[in-house]
């Protein structure tokens, strides 16, 4: 069983953060991961994405063509991941700016409203964990626990009094799974 | 056994040689290799080692060829372009005989070409970019892991044989993120580096560190000497995966990312099929070519993957010596070949 996610928004969002949380979880919970940006001759406010695995199998190749999650902060990204996710797949769309509708009738589409959830809990910063738990709860790829547990290994000492915030964006994305 | 922790690639590379020993790093910036010398930068010199940014590619390598000289274990990196540059100063490390290791990040050329992965710098890397008859050991990891594991064997070859050893890897490598576990590695016998320039101490004779022999007798001598080490090496320190490859009808060869795909495409071919296996080589040079030439008694035909026009496919055919077809297939500039194009590939050689 492998989870191929493609996480894609602009440069800011916490794009490749919450795509490293995700896969420093999976190995946590003892799977095989890979964590791949997109790198170019980008800048801030331009787009970013990467994929992230995380297979019971060893993981051959680290990219993704049709990804079976997407994760959408903004159109150009549900423009571009959209049409690549698999047939039975899941796409989570950032419905605070993705305005585009998918026109597709195959796959599983999550809408979630998180910057709008995020700055309702105050803080905009924390709409990728919004996201994430939207994520979790309709794959159950890696466990709360598992993202609440790799993030109190990762956030520095100074910052370990956001835990509480980020266990509730966590909670706010999954209960409208 | 260590903790797993995940690391980027290039950071990887770095902190695997910083355990391997290497206390000095010479290095001028590129993408998609930048993570490497920040790491350095920021690791060295809590290990009392030196980090220093050179003013060019050309400083960097003669630095390096200066710290080699002096015993140390020292190691650079660039990615393509710069390693171009690199390659006078190599050519003279490799005629001095002396070990350093230098690690070659590629991205798509040629001249400036661009910063996604590729694979064009393996006739650079295998067939000698620098002048003279020099060979280098080249390492070709496929997974953030290996780049770690064979960090360390790099800094033994090329203190076992006194030459330069190569790690080859790609963008993706560079960049991509793994879990990787820094292994004890059990120490290897190794010869003491008395030839070093580390001051006469009571010694009669200095050491000289020198690539210049202008006795034409004395010159071929030196290359001799230098052939007998690079036969040994053929003959001892060959690394390559089997993988699939028992009852295989195409056998796919490729290395680096390219080979991972490569698994990914095996499985999916698997699944409509058609039996089909990997060699993956581990070391570029020496080329795993004996592997090779048992697998063409046994298998339909060949199909080189490589993210180039065609490069190590020129080794696979010199291997294999015309019992079987050999085919290739590659995407370059920074296109990555996906697993789709390889089953297609496939189908059409067996039609």
């Amino acid at each position: 069983m492998a989870q191929e996610i493609i996480l894609a928004g602009f440069g800011g969002q916490g794009i490749m953060l919450a795509g490293k949380l995700l896969t420093y979880t999976g190995m946590l919970e003892g799977k095989n991961v890979t964590w791949l940006p997109s790198y170019g001759p980008e800048m801030r406010g331009g787009t970013a994405n990467c994929t992230v695995i995380i297979s019971d199998e060893e993981i051959g190749s680290p990219i993704v063509t049709n990804p079976s999650v997407a994760l959408v902060f903004n159109n150009p990204s549900l423009e571009k991941f959209e049409p690549l996710v698999k047939t039975g797949g899941t796409l989570i769309v950032n419905t605070s700016l993705v305005t585009i509708k998918s026109k597709r009738t195959d796959i599983n589409i999550i809408n979630i409203p998180a910057n709008d959830i995020a700055i309702e809990l105050g803080e905009v910063k924390i709409t990728n964990m919004v996201m994430m738990g939207a994520f979790v709860a309709a794959t159950k790829a890696v466990s709360f626990e598992g993202v609440m547990d790799a993030l109190k290994k990762t956030l520095p000492a100074h910052r370990q009094n956001l835990l509480p915030l980020n266990e509730k964006a966590l909670k706010k994305g999954s209960e409208l799974v | 056994m260590g903790e797993k922790i995940l690391m980027k690639g290039a950071e990887a590379l770095g902190e695997a040689a910083i355990k391997a020993g290497c206390r000095f790093f010479f290095g001028y910036p590129i993408t998609p290799q930048n993570e490497v010398p920040e790491y350095m930068s920021k690791r060295l010199p809590k290990e009392g080692g030196v980090f220093l940014q050179a003013e060019s590619e050309v400083a960097a390598i003669n630095m390096v060829y200066g710290a080699a000289g002096a015993g140390a274990r020292v190691m650079t990196s660039s990615s393509s372009p710069g390693i171009s540059l690199k390659m006078e100063g190599i050519s003279y490390i490799a005629g001095a005989k002396l070990p350093c290791v230098i690690v070659n990040i590629v991205r798509g050329g040629p001249g400036l070409g661009g910063i996604q992965p590729a694979q064009s710098d393996y006739f650079q890397a295998t067939k000698g970019g620098g002048h003279g008859d020099y060979r280098m050991i080249v390492l070709a990891p496929s997974s953030v892991q290996e780049m770690v594991d064979l960090m360390g064997d790099a800094f033994d070859l090329a203190d076992l044989y006194r030459m330069p050893t190569m790690i080859l890897g790609d963008g993706m490598l560079g960049q991509m993120m793994e879990p990787v576990e820094f292994k004890e590695r059990k120490p290897i016998a190794l010869p003491p580096k008395d030839w070093a320039t580390t001051g006469k101490k009571g010694r009669g004779k200095q050491n000289i560190i020198n690539s210049l022999f202008l006795i034409a007798e004395e010159c071929e001598e030196h290359n001799f000497e230098l052939k007998k080490r690079y036969n040994e090496i053929e003959k001892n320190e060959v690394k390559f995966e089997s993988y699939n490859m028992e009852d295989a009808d195409v056998a796919i060869i490729a290395y680096g990312t390219t080979a991972r795909i490569v698994k990914t495409a095996i499985k999916r071919a698997e699944s409509k099929g058609m039996k089909v296996g990997l060699i993956r080589p581990i070391t570029l040079w020496p080329f795993p070519e004996k592997v090779i030439a048992a697998a063409a008694e046994k298998v339909k035909a060949f199909l080189t993957v490589e993210m180039s026009t065609g490069q190590m496919v020129e080794d696979v055919r010199l291997a294999v010596n015309g019992q079987k077809p050999v085919y290739f297939y590659g995407r370059t500039g920074g296109m990555v070949p996906s697993p789709e194009e390889m089953v297609a590939e496939v189908e059409k050689i067996l039609g």
